[in-house]
């Protein structure tokens, strides 16, 4: 039998909108994101451990991956109390709350960056009333959180809001008929269903705020060892001409981007493998 | 807001009594979700005018009247009429291969098209200046001939063309699976041509989406930063897109234009979501009526 690399159909196009496909992501993506690889391999592989575990190397992952752990675990609690109060409740000017959560999403991230810079100085709307209390947000690692939160904000509402509306009300009543109060509702019914969706969401939201730059750097002071993001220092070391040094920080970046991707997709498949065997 | 109370007239609001929470619960839900909105969308959004129109309506537009905003300004056009097109037609090309074919490696492509979303911009730049950067791959030959492709247009456009790819594709492609291939086997089968078919059914049932997904790829395009600026040099009136000569107005302390300039990325924020929810509402009436896997029934039940 012959191999069978296509299912036959009698639609037209396959051909060329395939060719097309496959040229321009070589083009686009594949070869230029190879070529990351191919520049790093050019290291030995102690000079590429010495180049991503400097002290600045390391603080730096250590501000960006748990700042984006922060924030992802704030807008896993405030996402889901948002797609809740979207899905179950109504209230006036609710759509146009519904289409705002996406603003993160669409907003430019220098914007976002200035911005939320400009609220959070000692003497902005929010930053003054934060000031007296010696809180200070902009120019600290503190500042890196809010950007890392404001850009994740989309993410678990999105991933949590079909679910919930897919919810069968029926097994809620039937808890409540069988006498359980709304509390062990919630957590005996509603939140296992919600669990992957909402796990879903926050891996989304913090591999999203990983790889952030610009919603970041004008909040966070950059300061080295101390507020400076990892895709900062990337962009230090190239303006240094030092390419080999961002190369493999690109490779440290690129790979963890990848697992999560590969992370979020099994997640995904999990949630949805659940929501099938209903 | 209302308390929903038990009453025997409706079935409905008694199953809802079951399956809702106390309304000081609700209060305090909806009042816990408004404050999390309002520190992180509400407060921005409006900050974004309130700094903008500081120095009053003189100073704003005069922040666009100069040289180098004037030219910001066309570059950022420029480079989203290169970038728009390319991935809109790739979209398309895309989205009809994945969705209406079964072939081996079909996963392997979709993970392609996603993987500038998974990247962060700064890589997105990196791998270009990599390429064809001073030290980089082609780096000589474009020298010896004279191109410049980084701190140039090319470089601009090629990283923008990148951080854009997923965005036409992504919103075609669980689209037209849905729709099944029954209507353009149908034309195909009638003697319809490949570009009849195209044109009179395929690209009819998903032009809502497509717009969509131009707007969306439209938006990034503008208001990408990090991307260009590695690729960029920030070569004032020349390699200056709107989001990096905000950057540079801002690190000036020059915030009143900095914020009018960014105020023009934030309408256009504020169209991308608009289109959204006008697609949104476009997209739920006719998919109800023309359910493909039920085409008897709804045709009956109506």
């Amino acid at each position: 039998m012959r191999l069978m690399l296509k299912q036959p159909s009698v639609l037209p196009g396959f051909g060329l909108t395939l060719g097309f496909s496959v040229f321009y992501l070589s083009l686009i993506v594949l070869i230029p994101l190879s070529g990351l690889f191919v520049k790093t391999s050019t290291l030995s592989w102690d000079q590429f451990w010495d180049v991503i575990t400097t002290p600045r190397a390391i603080a730096s992952y250590q501000l960006t991956f748990g700042a984006s752990m922060v924030g992802a675990i704030i807008n896993g609690l405030f996402g889901s109390i948002i797609a809740w109060v979207l899905v179950r409740y109504r209230f006036p000017g609710q759509s146009l709350v519904d289409a705002l959560v996406d603003l993160p999403f669409a907003l430019p991230t220098a914007v976002a960056g200035i911005t939320l810079a400009a609220i959070y100085s000692p003497n902005g709307w929010i930053g003054q009333y934060l000031d007296p209390l010696g809180i200070k947000v902009a120019f600290t690692p503190l500042g890196v959180l809010v950007a890392l939160t404001f850009i994740g904000l989309p993410f678990v509402v999105r991933t949590v809001q079909p679910v919930l509306q897919d919810l069968d009300r029926e097994v809620e009543e039937a808890a409540t008929t069988l006498g359980a109060n709304r509390w062990q509702t919630f957590r005996a019914v509603i939140v296992p269903e919600l669990w992957p969706a909402l796990l879903t969401g926050m891996a989304m939201a913090f591999a999203r705020a990983v790889g952030e730059y610009g919603s970041v750097i004008f909040i966070a002071g950059n300061m080295p060892l101390k507020s400076e993001i990892t895709p900062l220092l990337i962009m230090t070391k190239l303006d240094q001409y030092d390419y080999t040094g961002a190369t493999a920080l690109g490779v440290v970046m690129l790979v963890t981007s990848f697992v999560l991707a590969l992370a979020i997709n099994l997640l995904q498949w999990w949630s949805t493998a659940r929501h099938m065997n209903q | 807001m209302k308390p929903i109370r038990v009453t025997a007239d409706t079935d409905l609001q008694w199953k809802d009594s079951l399956t809702t929470e106390s309304s000081l619960v609700r209060r305090l839900l909806i009042a816990a979700a408004f404050f999390y909105l309002t520190l992180f969308l509400f407060i921005p959004l409006a900050a974004v005018f309130a700094e903008a129109f500081k120095g009053g309506m003189a100073a704003y537009v005069g922040s666009f009247l100069n040289e180098d905003a004037l030219a910001a300004i066309r570059l950022t056009l420029l480079v989203a009429f290169v970038a728009v097109p390319l991935n809109a037609v790739f979209g398309v090309a895309a989205a009809w291969a994945i969705a209406k074919f079964d072939f081996v490696g079909k996963q392997i492509l979709v993970t392609l098209i996603d993987m500038p979303l998974a990247v962060s911009p700064v890589i997105s730049g990196l791998i270009y200046v990599l390429l064809f950067g001073a030290q980089g791959w082609l780096g000589p030959w474009l020298a010896e001939h004279d191109i410049k492709i980084i701190f140039a247009l090319p470089g601009i456009v090629l990283a923008t063309i990148f951080v854009t790819v997923p965005f036409v594709a992504r919103e075609l492609i669980p689209l037209m699976q849905s729709q099944g291939r029954d209507e353009e086997e149908a034309a195909i089968t009638l003697g319809a041509s490949g570009w009849q078919m195209f044109t009179r059914v395929t690209l009819p049932n998903i032009k809502w989406s497509l717009l969509y997904g131009v707007i969306l790829c439209n938006a990034r395009a503008m208001g990408e930063f990090g991307a260009v600026s590695v690729v960029s040099g920030h070569i004032r009136g020349l390699t200056n897109t709107m989001p990096l000569h905000v950057e540079i107005l801002y690190n000036e302390y020059n915030a009143v234009s900095a914020f009018a300039v960014a105020s023009l990325l934030t309408l256009l924020a504020i169209v991308t979501l608009a289109a959204k929810a006008v697609v949104e509402r476009k997209m739920l009436s006719p998919i109800i009526v023309a359910d493909p896997v039920l085409p008897v029934q709804a045709g009956s039940s109506r």
